[in-house]
């Protein structure tokens, strides 16, 4: 069911959804964003009551159930019970400037993502900000071995806080970002302690807005390696025999069997009466693989940039600020998700060309 | 009524609500309006009362006999507020948002969550919790019987039976739910913009689709022939007089306009519904001939609630952003 909407996105509520596997640490991120003076409201929706040691007249108890939509996408699912709370928190607009949405360590992202895809009085009241996934750097390792719920919320990332730092070694740190980028080389990466990341890196990202995509993956450098790199990275043409790792100067690069995220880069225009076909269908028959998708795109004649994102086979695309003078015209899509058939996909985005 | 006049606009006293209306009603045959604020409103436009039902809390639905409002907030209080503004708490579910509430001779029905209760009018509390999250609640016209609208069906519970409920299943999430005046039929509203509906003689399936958004507003005519409904860029009318419903049968559609019909309420008397949309623009559609009488423009966002008073000479209306209104038909 894609959909191209035209509808800005001016005066929605920003939603931050929290995820990440038992023990991670959502509740303390959670209990930090509350207690810090920051001057901002949250309407705060999270699926155990009491954990939270914060007063906040805005905390509302969610019980994650997931529902099948019948409209024929066999990987639709919402979340029911937060399009009806999203609905009764819209009676009380104005005393709240943020939402966040906590889930249990055992969620898949993908519900939750979807619900403002699909239903559209969330859609046109709310937007999904950033999904924030916490992660313990000590077991995330272990967990995206046994647990497939670990690797999902990993993909699905826009922000990783890797919490605990302090419990393991600069070999492990880099061994567990090594992990997580072969899945997830796009979400902007932070080291943490007791969750103490400056607030503005969880909130208000506007990750959904897509702007960093169009650099080649900036943050694999920055966090946590001090050694100064000057290699160029490869657009993840590697053979999937064997799980290898090599490093580059401390670096190291895994790539998960399974789950990969495939980038591709066009320079110049696409035609749009080639593009919205091929991603209409590409979504449609691979959507159940695709956890998320991403893109932002240089539409032939048209001033504005195209950004789409998507979730399974669930699309959303608008035009939305000028290329600005000078800039570069081109156009990049992202693709994160499992058994990708990448050379179809590169392919047929490369065919795309206006 | 006279449908000599082409707009009525002169003929409305406004209201300052100042929250989000949720719901409205005439209770001793005052205005009654419950307010996002936790606020019950009553009285006439000059001389309003205001009653803290829900302080610090949201209403969040609201149902009436004519006599009170009750309200359900998000302080998980039920709350029945008289026409002198006095609140009496009916329940207290302590911090779960009562999501639907349902009201019929003196008898409230209430939802939290999976729990739904029926409290008769003696006080009598009765107790069901159903498969998943009750979303939508109705009193049966006959007998003491609820119907409870949940995921992939609708329940009919009898409060005082110690038999399970009867499930009416249909795969999907059904929101609000309601019962045709004769009983004969329960129609739902579900996620994905359409409307079930079964008929209870043999539990047949209906199947009313083509709406462009979900369905919020479900209005009986007084004989209860007709069932007038919102979600689409017209009040769409579907037949409920003959033995099959409106199986086989087209729509009639009412008040057709480039915005959608979010509010629905069908006079008390004559075949007229009040008709309001997304853009805060409501219209009176009779159904015979179609002829449309202006009430109200566009403006001060979506009209969120629509109620007549017992003899339909009076039309309260109110919108999502605190804007609300009082129509007196002229004589």
């Amino acid at each position: 069911m894609p959909s191209q909407s035209q509808n800005s996105s001016e005066a929605k509520i920003p939603v931050t959804v929290l995820t990440g596997y038992l023990g991670a640490g959502k509740t303390t991120l959670l209990n930090r964003i509350l207690s810090e003076n920051h001057g901002r409201k949250f309407a705060v929706i999270v699926n155990e009551f009491g954990e939270i040691g914060i007063d906040n007249e805005l905390v509302v108890g969610a019980d994650e159930e997931v529902f099948e939509m019948n409209n024929g996408c066999i990987c639709c699912t919402v979340r029911g019970d937060l399009i009806r709370i999203i609905e009764g928190l819209m009676k009380r607009r104005g005393k709240f400037d943020a939402i966040i949405v906590e889930t249990t360590g055992l969620a898949d992202p993908a519900p939750v993502a979807q619900t403002f895809f699909v239903d559209q009085d969330v859609a046109e009241k709310a937007k999904l900000d950033a999904v924030v996934t916490v992660a313990d750097a000590k077991w995330l390792a272990d967990r995206l071995r046994d647990a497939p719920e670990a690797k999902n919320q990993i993909a699905f990332a826009d922000v990783i806080i890797l919490n605990k730092t302090d419990l393991v070694t600069p070999e492990e740190l880099r061994e567990v970002e090594a992990r997580i980028r072969a899945i997830n080389p796009y979400a902007k990466l932070h080291h943490a302690q007791r969750c103490n990341v400056a607030i503005d890196a969880v909130l208000e990202r506007n990750a959904f807005d897509l702007d960093r995509i169009m650099d080649i993956e900036p943050d694999f450098l920055e966090a946590g390696d001090e050694h100064d790199h000057d290699h160029d990275h490869h657009d993840h043409h590697h053979d999937h025999d064997h799980h290898h790792d090599h490093a580059h100067g401390g670096l190291k690069h895994y790539h998960d069997e399974h789950m990969q995220s495939i980038s591709v880069r066009l320079a110049g225009d696409v035609d749009p009466d080639k593009f919205l076909p091929w991603i209409n269908a590409l979504t449609q028959r691979e959507g159940p693989n695709i956890l998320r998708c991403k893109g932002i795109v240089a539409f032939s004649g048209d001033p504005k940039r195209f950004v789409f994102q998507g979730v399974h086979m669930m699309l959303d695309g608008e035009p939305q600020r000028e290329w600005k003078d000078g800039e570069k015209r081109e156009s990049k899509v992202v693709f994160i998700g499992r058994d990708l058939k990448e050379d179809q996909i590169r392919e047929g985005f490369l065919a795309c060309a206006a | 009524m006279t449908a000599s006049a082409s707009s009525l606009t002169e003929h409305i006293q406004p209201i300052a609500a100042g929250a989000h209306v949720t719901a409205a009603a005439f209770i001793g045959g005052a205005p009654a309006l419950a307010l996002g604020d936790g606020a019950a409103l009553i009285g006439e436009p000059d001389s309003l009362k205001r009653a803290a039902a829900h302080p610090d809390g949201s209403i969040l639905v609201a149902a009436s006999d004519g006599k009170r409002l009750i309200t359900g907030g998000d302080d998980g209080r039920v709350v029945a507020t008289s026409p002198d503004g006095a609140v009496e708490q009916i329940a207290d579910e302590k911090g779960r948002w009562i999501d639907a509430l349902a009201v019929r001779n003196g008898a409230i029905a209430w939802a939290a969550g999976r729990d739904a209760r029926a409290r008769d009018v003696h006080g009598v509390v009765k107790s069901y919790s159903a498969p998943s999250t009750v979303r939508g609640l109705a009193f049966l016209p006959k007998g003491y019987r609820l119907a409870l609208a949940h995921y992939n069906g609708v329940s009919l519970w009898f409060p005082n039976a110690a038999a399970e409920p009867t499930l009416l299943e249909w795969k999907g999430s059904h929101l609000d739910v309601t019962a045709s005046p004769d009983g004969r039929f329960i129609v739902s509203s579900m996620q994905e913009n359409a409307l079930h509906g079964w008929r209870l003689a043999d539990s047949r399936n209906m199947r009313m689709t083509g709406y462009p958004k979900k369905t919020r507003s479900l209005s009986w005519s007084h004989d209860g022939h007709w069932l007038a409904t919102s979600g689409a860029d017209a009040c769409v009318v579907w037949p409920f007089r003959d033995k099959d419903g409106p199986m086989g049968k087209a729509p009639r559609e009412t008040g057709v306009r480039q915005a959608k019909v979010s509010q629905a309420a069908f006079h008390p008397r004559a075949l007229v519904i009040a008709v309001g949309y997304e853009d805060g623009f409501i219209l009176l559609c009779r159904l015979g001939d179609a002829a449309e009488i202006f009430v109200r423009g566009p403006g001060g966002g979506a009209v969120t609630a629509l109620a007549w008073d017992a003899d339909g000479r009076r039309l309260l209306f109110g919108l999502d952003s605190g804007v609300a209104g009082l129509l007196t038909l002229p004589a």
